[in-house]
């Protein structure tokens, strides 16, 4: 009987798959066009499946090995089903091959099931509980089925009634496993997920094997010459085709609700939540079926914390935030979000939260006028005087009234331009600003600043998602820099870094290509040290922990320089357990303390935990956003110092080099105007 | 439908601002505070349309400032899309321009702020056009309370925070200050979409203005206030407290005879007029 039942079950499961790809391809399809080189993508999936995306799979080896076990043996088995029980080639070779294949996800399958024993709060339930059952069911079925076909089985098990078991067994994996594929179930995700590391709307942050950068954080463009380009996502279908792919892909593990800053502040903002409800948005109903950790509400808008929220429905042509009332999301889920891409870096699926989050803050700012909080005050700031505060552009310069700071409008050319950031209008800024113009110049580097010529680099507008300020900023910054002649960009804000080293790229003038060498001031002096230029006095404080800022660190892949500087210091680091690519978050980036959404706790007290965790007395920073908020935590146990204060403090000045003349005024003697 | 819910007709008359710290043109704010006003009658009036007109010239700088006032749009139908540049050359006194565009196409409420931001800046346009229009003006206008027929209840902002009711019969002028309510953000899209509708139009040379001088104000040395008692309550008070009018006297249920020959009387008193 399983000789004529098994290739009708099998050919029926890969007809009607192929019918439910058709219809999940319809539904992603009714996104934006995007350009996507097809074929290029589906060569290179197979690399940034295995490389790539088993990378991230690997932080977690158990769950790495189970996976590696079940899907391994299942993509075996389901072909060599294929070949062995539905074209009916009982040939030992094949046979056996199938035996080890579905075995081996017996296995794996057996591991699933124990992690779905007493499953952690990140991951989701409902149809995802019943997820391992069936991959046991499929995996044995198939298993004693071949035994059977093989003839490995005594004659008599053949029984009817063994036979009808093993048919329900394998009709149950088939129908999860072939049909859930594509008409939506838990194994959607390798459908959508192996489409989707195809065409990637990102490939370039994918490892290439002749060595790529496989880093790719900056957000797209958006083109507003093109009045047929909407600004901004209004509604689910005003994603492009695969971004939507991208979300469906989600397979709801919930690492990025334990990385989100925001969620475990209790600010309304789940990024795994946020995804579903992307793909609720596309497919049209209700997240009634969503079976994972809800956003967590603050308890101040009259819902009480923790409670799951109201039933939202979504459609692909209706809005995600409601003007009045309610819809999908709510704006603050938007809102919370600080851009700290924690998230997109542990998604195992390669799915761009941020890219989604900013996306959709775009529509809100600039069709609706909506930003919240503080939001519309800084970006009429920024439009009117060039810096978020509002202060005077002619007075960027005041901080170092007595430093006589070479301007570019005077040198013209230099090897150096220091790139001062908003930073220069803050007082505490000031002092990391004066330690490192104090850096330098012991070190003898030929530097120059704008001055006055400098503008707000557009980071905070971009995130905030009023791309027509970003892009203002962007050209006129691009037309003050190509005036003049300089080696690198010098910053010690990452944010700037970040922003002038990978986003301004897209507005350079026809013609003029190649990005800025930026470099973050920790990189620089660290160079600088091992260029033999600075000399340290040994360290003498306590111990010191290190924070790293998000637009350094996972934005841009710096993670070593600021350490190399603490090591020269003299200084034995002592890391906090969210440290490196899964550092968190300040709260200070994409807005967050202009939007400010309320939550249980804030994200710096947290962090400022974390660092009491290590018992050390002083965090280094790299970012005046990070200090700003670190030191911003009322009764924190350590001290807040940028590393180019530490530096500067611990400097030994030669004699020999020419700014040593002015550079031997000791930087903190008037920090305080 | 019963009469009163037919929709408003208002025209709000916008300049293009200057912006305190960096002079780069903007919208206005108190400007923008009025379209603010007019956008929230729809509250009382759901038909209220509103109407942007603007006399002045025509160029880049101005014409990304006025899309400011377009950017405050939400929605279609607020008559938000568009907005009207009564063209006018340099050194052009707009009065006669906006007075013959309202005669012809009368509002039933002109909104306007009290001042512009550059320029003349005198604060005397919105009663030189109720004087040519014969209607009648409330300034400092915070809120609008409730719309009857052609009755408007209105609050008016006093010195430190005192408020006035006041009634008006439309068609009438008023002038928003800086008490009302803050203008919504002006967002990027519908600030492009709109488009500005140019038209020619009546243009009067101010012949007054161009014989006079400009030079860049100077800060005003201000009388600094004394406060005697050393109790924080009486510091409190004076501060924060009505102004204390220590002469003077009050006048009711007087003719206008009467009243102007008191005012005549206190202005030869203090020696404005002699």
């Amino acid at each position: 009987m399983p000789e004529t039942l098994l290739p009708i079950l099998i050919f029926s499961a890969l007809a009607l798959a192929v019918i439910g790809a058709w219809r999940r391809i319809r539904l992603w399809r009714q996104g934006r066009p995007a350009e996507v080189d097809l074929l290029q993508g589906l060569a290179a999936m197979p690399r940034r499946y295995l490389v790539d995306l088993h990378h991230v799979v690997a932080r977690d080896r158990a769950m790495s090995h189970t996976h590696v076990a079940t899907a391994g043996g299942f993509v075996a088995a389901a072909v060599l089903m294929i070949l062995v029980h539905g074209l009916g080639w009982t040939n030992p070779l094949l046979g056996g091959g199938l035996l080890v294949a579905s075995a081996t996800m017996f296995v794996g399958s057996l591991f699933v099931a124990k992690r779905r024993c007493d499953p952690p709060a990140r991951l989701s339930r409902g149809p995802w509980m019943r997820l391992p059952k069936s991959l046991m069911a499929f995996s044995g079925g198939v298993f004693l089925i071949t035994l059977s076909t093989l003839g490995l089985l005594p004659v008599e098990a053949g029984h009817w009634l063994a036979a009808l078991v093993l048919a329900g067994l394998v009709t149950w994996g088939l129908g999860e496993l072939f049909l859930g594929m594509t008409w939506g179930g838990p194994m959607k995700h390798a459908f959508a997920g192996a489409l989707h590391l195809a065409f990637h709307r990102r490939p370039e942050r994918f490892s290439a094997k002749g060595g790529g950068t496989g880093r790719s954080t900056g957000l797209k463009a958006l083109d507003l010459d093109d009045t047929a380009v909407p600004l901004g996502v209004e509604t689910p279908g005003d994603f492009t085709w695969n971004q939507l792919l991208g979300f469906d892909a989600c397979v709801q593990c919930g690492r990025c609700e334990v990385a989100c800053p925001a969620f475990a502040a209790g600010q309304p903002l789940n990024p795994k939540k946020l995804i579903q409800d992307m793909v609720v948005g596309m497919a049209g109903g209700s997240d009634a079926n969503y079976a994972g950790s809800a956003y967590p509400s603050p308890g101040l808008g009259g819902k009480p914390v923790g409670e799951h929220s109201l039933e939202r429905y979504g459609s692909p042509h209706g809005p995600i935030v409601a003007r009045e009332g309610t819809a999908l999301v709510d704006a603050g889920t938007l809102w919370s979000c600080t851009t700290c891409r924690a998230c997109v870096e542990e998604c195992p699926m390669m799915i761009e939260h941020v890219d989604a989050i900013v996306d959709m803050r775009r529509f809100l700012t600039l069709e609706r006028g909506n930003t919240p909080g503080k939001g519309a005050e800084v970006l009429d700031n920024l439009i009117a005087t060039d810096n978020p505060g509002g202060f005077d552009p002619g007075s960027r310069l005041h901080w170092a009234a007595d430093l006589d700071l070479p301007l570019m409008a005077d040198v013209q050319q230099a090897e150096v331009l220091l790139w001062l950031g908003d930073g220069a209008f803050d007082m505490r800024n000031q002092r990391t600003l004066r330690a490192l113009v104090k850096i330098l110049r012991a070190a003898g580097v030929d530097f120059a600043v704008l001055g006055t010529e400098e503008r707000d680099s557009g980071d905070v507008a971009r995130r905030l998602g009023d791309e027509a300020t970003f892009q203002s900023l962007a050209r006129r910054n691009i037309a003050t820099l190509s005036k003049y002649r300089f080696q690198r960009i010098v910053t010690c804000d990452p944010h700037s870094f970040h922003v002038l080293g990978n986003e301004y790229g897209d507005f350079y003038p026809q013609g003029r290509d190649g990005r800025y060498d930026v470099a973050h001031h920790s990189t620089f002096i660290s160079e600088l040290h091992e260029g033999g230029r600075l000399t340290f006095r040994p360290w003498k404080g306590g111990s010191v922990t290190y924070h790293d800022p998000c637009y350094l660190g996972r934005y841009n892949g710096e993670y070593e320089a600021p350490r190399k500087v603490l090591a020269a210091l003299g200084i034995q680091v002592a890391e906090m357990a969210r440290s490196g690519f899964r550092s968190r978050c300040c709260g200070g980036g994409g807005g967050a303390p202009i939007t400010d959404i309320p939550g249980k706790q804030r994200i710096p007290d947290m962090r400022m935990n974390d660092v009491k965790e290590t018992g050390a007395e002083l965090v280094a920073v790299g970012c005046p956003q990070c200090t700003a908020m670190l030191e911003g935590v009322v009764d924190a146990g350590a001290e807040v110092r940028d590393i180019a204060e530490l530096v500067a403090e611990a400097l030994v000045e030669h004699s020999t080099t020419q700014g040593t003349v002015r550079a031997s005024r000791p930087a903190t003697e008037e920090a305080i105007p | 439908m019963q009469p009163e819910s037919r929709g408003l007709e208002v025209a709000v008359l916008v300049s293009v601002g200057r912006h305190p710290v960096t002079g780069r043109a903007r919208r206005a704010d108190q400007d923008a505070r009025g379209l603010e006003l007019a956008l929230s009658l729809a509250a009382f009036r759901p038909d209220s349309r509103v109407r942007l007109l603007h006399a002045g010239q025509r160029d880049d700088d101005n014409e990304t400032a006025l899309r400011g006032y377009l950017g405050m749009a939400r929605g279609v139908g607020t008559g938000l899309e568009r907005l009207t540049l009564l063209e006018q050359p340099e050194g052009a006194d707009v009065v006669p321009a906006l007075a013959e565009r309202l005669a012809a196409t009368p509002p039933q409420l002109v909104v306007t702020g009290a001042r512009a931001e550059q320029g003349e800046g005198s604060g005397l346009l919105p009663y030189v056009l109720a004087e040519r229009l014969g209607w009648p003006l409330v300034n400092g206008l915070v809120e609008v309370e409730s719309i009857e027929d052609d009755r408007m209840t209105l609050l008016q902002a006093l010195p430190r925070g005192q408020r006035r009711r006041i009634q008006v019969r439309l068609p009438a002028v008023v002038t928003v200050d800086g008490a009302a309510a803050p203008a919504r953000q002006s967002a990027f899209g519908p600030a492009r979409r709109g488009s500005i509708k140019v038209e020619a139009a009546l243009a009067v040379p101010d012949e007054a203005f161009a014989g006079w001088t400009l030079s860049p104000a100077r800060k005003r040395p201000r009388r600094l206030k004394i406060v005697k008692s050393a109790s924080a309550r009486d510091r409190f008070k004076a501060a924060a407290g009505k102004a204390q009018g220590g002469g003077g006297q009050l006048l009711t249920d007087v003719t206008p005879e009467q009243a102007a020959e008191a005012i005549l009387r206190l202005l030869e008193e203090e020696g404005v007029m002699r």
